[in-house]
């Protein structure tokens, strides 16, 4: 039996282990948009899970903004989105996070890659960009694809917040619950 | 009848202590040459984003009041923050737009909508628990007190004419002495 989990999490992606990578991380407020692809694995259930403050923003860039601020109250953040939301903040990631030299830390769901392939040999071009944008502008990212990537998050958050730098968590896989 | 912008500010600024003060673009030069302090907040960095890092620092501090001083141009670039902070609704949020009917950082061009869209009104619809217009100085001043009094979030127009143009010291306000100095009294002042 536990050689078919150890099997079964190289393949799939479970919100639950994102969401304690996410409170091991020392995240306590979550900006969010619903993302269909990490919306029942990973915002519903981030929803009843105590310790988290969700502020629901009707625009990603808003919470760009909102986790600069929370970087000066020594409070950490997460912005949770789709990579729609992403592409559509890069002004504000660029000036805010880049520019400013401030730990924006991004969660962002890959809607419609295809599992298994890196997003830059997707067939769908508004994928194929992502990461070449976030490389442009010196943003550091990781895909988070399966169970075995969930070790990548916590590290990449702490280190966003103690070199004071900008980090996106691209989420592949559709999480599940 | 409107204010001059300078003069609503100093009237502002004798009631604002150790408050945190989110000044933007033209108001923000303004401003921190009248409020001289750490607190200023003023690397909002993209136009419009001012309310949203308003929220974040008012979340962020519940216990410090967090006054941001809006455009009336960056509201309408981020016109859904007033229902996110609406739904928030930090009570130590006050939202002021320094309304002069254009994008006068970007050549005093009119906003569209100017002189037709109500921005208390629609703080109200947002679920701000109160709103108001100012256009009078003298009314300002009387009002200006219990105005602040209140839980937040909670919002009002300052209706101005410009006054003497400040000095535009984008390098200062881009530039990490201000956000060192910020993080510094902020840290110092729990």
């Amino acid at each position: 039996m536990a050689q078919v989990d150890a099997v079964a999490e190289t393949n799939v992606l479970h919100g639950r282990r994102i969401i304690e990578a996410i409170r091991a991380s020392g995240v306590s407020f979550i900006p969010c948009l619903p993302d269909i692809h990490t919306s029942e694995g990973l915002l519903r259930p981030l929803t009843s899970e105590p310790g988290f403050k969700l502020i629901r923003v009707c625009k990603e860039d808003e919470g760009i903004g909102i986790c600069a601020a929370l970087s000066y109250c020594d409070k950490r953040a997460l912005l949770l989105m789709q990579y729609s939301g992403l592409l559509d903040s890069i002004n504000a990631l660029r000036i805010v996070g880049v520019e400013y030299g401030l730990p924006i830390c991004m969660m962002a769901g890959l809607l419609n890659k295809e599992p298994g392939v890196p997003p830059r040999q997707s067939k769908h071009y508004s994928l194929r960009i992502v990461e070449p944008i976030l490389e442009a502008m010196g943003v550091a990212h990781h895909v988070i694809e399966t169970d075995a990537d969930v070790g990548k998050i916590q590290p990449a958050i702490e280190k966003a917040y103690v070199q004071s730098r900008p980090v996106a968590l691209l989420i592949g896989g559709s999480p599940l619950p | 009848m409107t204010m001059r912008r300078d003069e609503a500010l100093r009237v502002l600024a004798r009631h604002v202590g150790d408050d945190i003060v989110v000044p933007v673009f033209t108001t923000a030069f303004d401003w921190i040459a009248i409020r001289k302090h750490p607190l200023n907040y003023i690397m909002v960095g993209a136009m419009g984003l001012g309310s949203s890092h308003a929220l974040g620092l008012a979340l962020g501090r519940p216990d410090k009041r967090v006054i941001v001083l809006d455009g009336d141009g960056s509201l309408l670039m981020n016109l859904g923050s007033l229902v996110t902070i609406g739904d928030a609704a930090p009570k130590n949020l006050v939202h002021f737009v320094v309304e002069n009917g254009t994008y006068e950082a970007n050549g005093s061009h009119p906003i569209p909508g100017r002189g037709r869209v109500d921005f208390p009104e629609l703080a109200m619809a947002a679920g701000y628990r109160a709103a108001a217009a100012f256009s009078d100085l003298a009314a300002f001043d009387k009002d200006v007190a219990a105005f602040l009094a209140q839980p937040g979030p909670v919002f009002a127009t300052l209706q101005v004419e410009p006054g003497p143009s400040p000095d535009f010291d984008y390098g200062h306000m881009h530039g990490p002495a201000v956000r060192q100095a910020f993080k510094a009294a902020l840290q110092a002042s729990r």
